[in-house]
């Protein structure tokens, strides 16, 4: 019924013992995501949660004593880099970074030895993941979603949930929502997400919510005209932005003429893909 | 944030980077006295973060030191694309045999930093990207590895450098790659890169920009941040922790969460108005931000209009209801104000903001035609 998280997913948080890390580990465990083990240097043999979950010192032991398969990190800026590193070493397969203001050079470097380890991070500066009736593991609210069959991926936060809500409000579910977040640099791009909801039994069609900044919408309607079966809608956000300012997110920049909205939303035009004036049109273009 | 040419070229010249003998001057005298001190021809150099000085007669030659200020009083005088000149550098003037461009930058596609280096110097490389890509030699650079000397070779080959001065242009390659490292840039060029008359090279002019999420590691360079270029509003909303884009239209907007600001600003034009400023009030934002955003966006002698449009997630719509309030009480203002409330805790917040006198919508849709109607006289309830 899914992407990337379900039933299955057994999940450890990083930064358990913060304030946003506590938080967040209390909204997944009521939605019914599995949290097996959290992890705080220093912290470790702590319970957290009226003794519902474990605290350990680092990412490995976590690991070893409950089986761990995903990782969602709410650690500050200045740390992330390090908990996404420690991470792909224990061998965790599927790293979430909720995390925003790392800098982009960290990123390089996270990227690049990630791929090595044949690890999959999506983020950082996401919501994270939202398997409906599943899995949460991230932030996205778990009530303004139901089940069904639409595959969500998006580079933002807020106006994910916009869309989430106006699908719910026509009765159309969603199969697993990404938040592949909006630092010029991430983990898992559109791409990454295009196939794996191509590839998804329960998935038959799927909304792309971009915005300004580099090519990868381009690039994901390239993939799209020449990979994908399913329908696919799309909204873009940042028809209005001035250049060379960033509008919020670090990677939402119009830089020498590149990255603009009007560029994306003609390439997904182009590859077929109806694209929505406003979100809350979104649902009306698959009926 | 982007740093001035002379606080770039004093980096590099701590990297070692060969620069041109010179000195910052903030009035006509100084400059002067600068160039008394180098005895020789001068170029005057205005220090404002904009492309074009040159074209806007910011950048000009003198012979003497009587020249220099004069010419200095000139520059001081003009306004470039808006900025006032505030510093002019004094440089020995060099004597230029070819100019040639190099620089690192973040290449997002590629997720690696690439470095960049063309024979056409001196010109808006951008331009020289456009309209005659085979001209720039781009090296893509391991993050893991650094810069390696193999590379540094190759480029110079590339762009058909003397052999004899591939030594010399390896050791800037790699200062320049330490200097990109070091500071977090997300840009660092020389250009241009001269070949002097007497066959040295010289980095005659520099830019940076320095990712603003690194600035935590590095306070010295916060400290060279230059407040001209942003709007008043604009360094009020960073104390605040807002995220927060002064425009020209008559909407004010605050919204939670930047791609539905952005959305936000695109469906205001799509009705027929126009948005007075991009505002991300951030997760979590707490009635104290909230009420400072309101009067940031009020402080706005443009705006007819205020869209709200938050959906709750880490944000609360009971915090944000609250926030309002308080900031409409300091403020007191009768611009009519759109609420869209949406989320964790928005019955909460439309409850604590029914008797402010506020106009109400259900969509975003509905909002934004609401806020375009009252922003041009309408009246609705």
């Amino acid at each position: 019924m899914s992407i990337l998280i379900d039933k299955n997913t057994k999940l450890m948080v990083q930064g358990i013992t913060g304030n946003e890390g506590l938080f967040h580990t209390q909204q997944m465990l009521t939605y019914g995501t599995n949290i097996v083990s959290g992890v705080t240097p220093g912290k470790g043999g702590e319970w957290v949660l009226n003794g519902k979950i474990p605290v350990f010192d680092s990412v490995r032991i976590a690991v070893d004593a409950t089986g761990a398969n995903t990782s969602i990190i709410f650690v500050p800026a200045r740390y992330a880099p390090d908990a996404i590193f420690e991470a792909a070493d224990a061998g965790i397969e599927l790293i979430v970074c909720i995390t925003e203001g790392i800098p982009v050079q960290d990123m390089m470097r996270v990227r690049n030895y990630i791929e090595q380890k044949g690890a999959r991070l999506v983020g950082p500066n996401c919501p994270g993941l939202l398997t409906p009736g599943e899995s949460k593991v991230g932030i996205i609210p778990g009530d303004i979603a139901i089940t069904g069959n639409i595959g969500v991926v998006s580079r933002s936060g807020t106006l994910t949930y916009e869309v989430l809500y106006a699908l719910m409000l026509e009765n159309m579910g969603v199969s697993t929502c990404v938040g592949i977040g909006g630092d010029p640099i991430n983990g898992t791009n559109f791409i990454d997400c295009l196939s794996l909801f191509e590839e998804d039994l329960h998935t038959d069609r799927v909304i792309l919510i971009g915005e300004i900044g580099g090519t990868d919408e381009e690039k994901a309607a390239e993939y799209i005209a020449t990979h994908m079966s399913k329908p696919v809608a799309a909204f873009i956000a940042g028809q209005t932005a001035p250049p060379g300012k960033h509008m919020g997110h670090a990677g939402a920049i119009v830089e020498g003429g590149s990255g603009l909205a009007v560029d994306k939303i003609r390439a997904l035009e182009e590859a077929g893909v109806k694209v929505a004036k406003h979100p809350e049109e979104i649902p009306s273009l698959f009926s | 944030m982007k740093l001035h040419e002379y606080q770039s070229k004093q980096i590099f010249s701590k990297y070692g980077i060969p620069i041109p003998k010179g000195k910052v001057a903030a009035t006509a005298q100084e400059a002067k006295l600068i160039a008394e001190e180098l005895g020789s021809r001068v170029v005057i150099k205005s220090q404002v973060l904009v492309g074009g000085r040159g074209k806007a007669g910011g950048i000009m030659l003198a012979k003497t030191p009587e020249q220099a200020e004069e010419v200095a009083s000139q520059i001081f005088a003009i306004e470039i694309k808006g900025l006032p000149v505030r510093k002019v550098l004094v440089d020995e003037a060099a004597k230029i045999d070819k100019e040639i461009y190099l620089g690192i930058t973040n290449d997002r596609a590629a997720r690696r930093p690439v470095m960049m280096a063309s024979a056409a110097g001196g010109v808006d490389i951008e331009e020289v990207a456009r309209n005659n890509p085979e001209q720039i030699i781009k090296v893509h650079i391991d993050p893991l590895l650094g810069l390696r000397d193999y590379q540094s070779r190759d480029i110079a080959a590339g762009i058909d450098l003397p052999r004899e001065l591939w030594r010399m242009f390896g050791q800037i390659a790699a200062s320049l790659w330490k200097v990109y490292i070091d500071c977090d840039a997300t840009l660092a060029e020389i250009n241009p890169l001269v070949i002097t008359s007497d066959h040295q090279l010289l980095a005659l002019d520099g830019k940076m920009v320095i990712d603003d999420n690194s600035l935590f590691r590095h306070p010295e360079l916060a400290e060279m941040r230059d407040l001209d270029v942003e709007a008043p509003s604009e360094i009020e909303a960073r104390k605040y922790g807002l995220s927060f884009i002064k425009l020209d239209g008559n909407i004010g907007c605050m919204v939670n969460g930047a791609g539905l600001a952005m959305t936000s600003m695109d469906i205001i034009k799509l009705f027929g108005g126009e948005p007075a400023n991009f505002l991300d009030i951030g997760g979590g934002a707490t009635a104290d931000k909230v009420s400072a955003a309101l009067r940031i966006i009020l402080s706005d002698s443009n705006v007819k209009a205020v869209l709200f449009n938050i959906f709750g997630g880490i944000t609360r719509g009971d915090e944000v209801a609250r926030g309002i309030l308080t900031a409409l009480e300091e403020v007191k203002s009768d611009i009519p104000m759109v609420i869209r409330l949406v989320g964790t805790n928005a019955e909460e917040g439309r409850a604590i903001l029914r008797n402010a006198d506020m106009i109400t919508a259900g969509t975003l849709v509905e909002a934004a035609r609401k806020a375009v109607a009252v922003a041009s006289g309408e009246q609705i309830r």
